[in-house]
């Protein structure tokens, strides 16, 4: 009896304590929230403050340089009309050529990627643990220490211009691209392998009592099943292009016409003072138009993003 | 006496904890050894089993060691027995043609020893053999260029692997042969035994049911055929390559096609670390691997701590329109990174708008040196890093922190924990349980994280320390690495490689031990 009554007490102090303080604590989520939406707003103005800007320079129509104050005295839509123009910066053929590199890196590492990770998640062979340790540590070299090597090989194979050949046709520098972006493909395996791992075996077990063959059951059941994880390496591997530079400069060095967005866009900001000069509110315009397709992109993509991160992050 | 406890306590937790890492350093160096035992013995057992193949294995068996195939077509397997065997040739074909294998592996021993040769031409008009040629005539400008010293490394590596690729199938194919023929003449004993009537049947897969069991039992075979030629051909003849690179002398002064390089042993590291002499970069090289682990360090706890509050705020109860506000952070990942990086280094020069407009409301009365002043480049670089990552933080983090079981917090609330309790004791550790490797990825990613630093500083600004080791103030480890090979003249493509092999020790210690750690942690349980 005595403990029980000591048990009731306990239960009730704390509660009387939190009612005497109700008012208060009312007063101050209030003052809490209006700290905090102060707060979003100033974040929202200093994330979205640099867009803003390179909008109003890609519309300005004073100067073509860098200029010292913030926003353009004089609009105009002439910037994006000299993208297409301009005979220096081919900007429509970079685009091209991102595209078509882009779109076959994502088709061909999807596959390597995916098909990988089944391996590695579902069929058990001989020396599986090791491949997966080995692909982890071969990831960990600095990828540009064998960009050398890599050249060489190119221009050794003849798909780079070499002694023998000293020009050869842009679509050579994009298959080139396209193999040195789909080669280390399955080293990416994990994200997609953690994602394998979360489909029940038993799903696996019944298809093969009604006879399916393992590649079966790999086209038919599981990548079904997979749709996010499939569309979330599909996308990165396609955003992969647009924003790479350093693979780009080495292969292509001087042949402007086989450059990619990436490589001319920079070409425009750092090709020297002069280049700057004439170039930096096209280059404005030239990042606004790539920036449309990869933002629509990326907005059907958030919800595939969030779940292929994690996954990959938790299960891997 | 209570202090004295106290501190008491202190000094053991202290001294356990270095036994721990002591304990752990026990423990890598037996586990590294037990891996080489382990990997020694698993070659001998290898040579083992190839010699008792050769003894005990049949006539057909002892036939297939010298002409790959042939078991195969005895044992009534033609279609195989044509592969092995154009492999054989191809290989053999491969090795020995001019110019071939054996060629450049003859060549890798001193990584050639004519670079090029002279002709002479003459230049009489019209053109007149060099014997009767006036010898003012004669020039000997027209090079023939002979050994490439990086070819030869190239292609030596390549046959090489070549090598080994050809030895894998054949020792294949003999155990295969070996294991065929015993089931073979088994299967013929038993039937001759049996002395039934009806023909003999090969018990032997057909070449058919061969190709089947590649989409079935054997479908890793299939799925890992192109990764293996794709990752062998441009990740790992480049990477023995590079490695093999490290201990030559090869720079600007002996490269080819005009110039040949050659093996010094271990004299690149030794100029990579020492700090005497005048070609040596051990100055450069601490004073970068001290502001890459600051910046690995800040770069990813920034980010990760500040985009967990952005999500923490925006997914709070009383918060609306929650879509939006994620919405306007999410647009500004979606300006490709590289465009956004060049914008702010734009943006925050000396005499750049941002300065500018500064200085025209009056908040400031003399340029802020964003990136040209040596100690406020590195905040900025940190700064600039936080604007491109924490969206990606907050999106990744704010899925997870959903997922916090709501009970946890109730019952922290009712024992009184005020909101700074319930993040240091709740939402932190589950966060840090669930994203564990997530974070050790992204704290590797940032020790390589090139784009950051090459697009907003390119490593400036400089530090005045001259000769071949220049590096500039923000420079990590592989922005400098950058800066020695491909980006810019200095060309010191051996100490490159070096570096390289640097780079990639860190970053493996480094996930080996916070990976440890955290599995170990995981196969603890579930949290919560």
């Amino acid at each position: 009896m005595e403990t029980n009554n000591s048990v009731t007490v306990k239960e009730v102090t704390p509660k009387r304590k939190k009612q005497s303080i109700f008012k208060n604590q009312r007063v101050t989520r209030g003052i809490v929230d209006a700290f905090l939406y102060i707060l979003l707003i100033v974040l929202c103005l200093i994330w979205i403050f640099p867009i803003v800007w390179l909008i109003a320079n890609a519309l300005r129509g004073e100067s073509t340089g860098p200029v010292r104050y913030l926003f353009p005295k004089v609009l105009t839509l002439d910037n994006f009309k000299n993208l297409f123009t301009d005979t220096e910066m081919p900007y429509l053929k970079w685009f091209i050529n991102t595209l078509i590199v882009a779109t076959a890196t994502s088709i061909i590492s999807t596959i390597i990627v995916l098909l990988t990770s089944y391996a590695f998640s579902r069929l058990n062979f001989k020396g599986r643990k090791g491949l997966m340790k080995l692909l982890m540590i071969l990831g960990m070299f600095p990828g540009f220490m064998s960009m050398i090597a890599i050249y060489y090989i190119l221009k050794a194979v003849g798909l780079l211009p070499n002694e023998n050949t000293p020009i050869v046709p842009v679509s050579n520098y994009l298959i080139s691209l396209i193999l040195v972006g789909t080669s280390g493909a399955a080293m990416g395996y994990l994200v997609s392998k953690g994602y394998f791992d979360t489909i029940s075996k038993s799903i696996d077990e019944a298809a093969e009592i009604d006879g399916a063959n393992k590649a079966q059951i790999f086209w038919h059941i599981i990548l079904p099943l997979s749709k996010p994880i499939v569309i979330y390496t599909a996308l990165t591997a396609f955003m992969g292009p647009w924003g790479d530079y350093i693979f780009v400069a080495t292969i292509t060095r001087g042949r402007t016409e086989a450059w990619t967005i990436a490589r001319g866009l920079y070409d425009m900001i750092n090709g020297g003072q002069e280049k700057l000069g004439r170039y930096f509110t096209l280059f404005c315009a030239g990042s606004v138009l790539i920036s449309i397709p990869i933002t629509a992109l990326f907005v059907f993509m958030q919800r595939y993003y969030v779940s292929g991160v994690t996954g990959g992050a938790v299960k891997g | 006496m209570q202090t004295n406890g106290m501190s008491q306590k202190q000094k053991s937790k202290f001294s356990l904890f270095f036994i721990a890492i002591g304990m752990w350093f026990v423990n890598l160096f037996k586990a590294v050894g037990a891996y080489f035992t382990k990997i020694g013995k698993g070659i001998a057992r290898f040579f083992v089993n190839v010699y008792k193949q050769f003894i005990t294995g049949g006539w057909r068996t002892k036939i297939s060691h010298f002409i790959m195939g042939l078991g195969h077509a005895l044992l009534g397997r033609p279609i195989k027995a044509i592969i092995y065997l154009l492999m054989q040739v191809g290989y053999f074909i491969f090795m020995f043609i001019p110019g071939g294998g054996i060629y450049w592996l003859g060549k890798l021993r001193t990584l050639g020893t004519v670079a090029v040769e002279y002709t002479s031409e003459c230049t009489m008009i019209p053109p007149v053999p060099i014997e009767e040629c006036d010898p003012d005539f004669i020039t000997y400008s027209k090079p023939i260029y002979k050994d490439n010293s990086m070819l030869i490394m190239l292609f030596g590596v390549a046959t090489l692997i070549v090598t080994i690729g050809f030895l894998i199938f054949y020792f294949v194919q003999v155990k295969g042969v070996y294991q065929a023929e015993k089931t073979y003449v088994a299967a013929k004993k038993a039937y001759l035994n049996s002395g039934k009537e009806e023909k003999f049947v090969n018990p032997l897969p057909t070449f058919k049911e061969e190709l089947n069991s590649l989409l079935n039992s054997r479908f890793h075979f299939t799925t890992m055929a192109i990764p293996t030629i794709t990752i062998t051909t441009f990740t790992v003849l480049p990477l023995i390559f590079m490695i093999l690179l490290a201990f030559t002398n090869f720079n600007k002064h002996n490269g080819p096609p005009n110039k040949l390089f050659t093996w010094v042993g271990l004299q690149t590291f030794q100029n990579l670390f020492s700090s005497q002499g005048t070609n040596s970069f051990g100055q450069a090289l601490g004073k970068i691997v001290q502001w890459t682990f600051i910046w690995a360090f800040f770069a990813t706890f920034t980010n990760y701590i500040f985009g967990m509050i952005l999500a923490m705020i925006i997914n709070r109860r009383s918060i609306k329109a929650k879509k939006v506000w994620r919405t306007i952070f999410v647009i500004s990942i979606a300006v490709p990174q590289f465009v956004t990086l060049l914008l702010m280094s734009q943006l925050l020069k000396d005499n750049g708008p941002l300065n500018f407009t500064l200085m025209q409301w009056g908040l400031i009365d003399k340029q802020i040196k964003f990136l040209t002043d040596p100690i406020l480049a590195k905040v900025t670089v940190i700064l600039v890093n936080i604007w491109v990552g924490v969206p990606y933080t907050m999106l990744i983090t704010s899925g997870i922190l959903m997922n916090i079981p709501n009970d946890l917090y109730e019952s922290a609330r009712i024992d009184g924990a005020g909101p700074v309790r319930q993040f240091m004791k709740i939402t932190l550790p589950y966060m840090l349980f669930v994203t564990g490797p997530y974070l050790i990825t992204q704290f590797i990613g940032n020790i390589n994280n090139f784009n950051v630093i090459f697009f907003l500083t390119q490593g400036g600004p400089p530090t005045g320390h001259l000769g071949q080791a220049t590096y500039g103030h923000t420079d990590i480890l592989v922005t400098w690495l950058y800066a020695l090979t491909v980006g810019g003249d200095k060309q010191e493509y051996a100490i490159g490689s070096a570096l390289g092999i640097f780079i990639f020790l860190i970053s493996a210690t480094i996930t080996l031990i916070l990976y440890s750690r955290t599995s170990a942690a995981q196969q603890e349980g579930d949290f919560a």
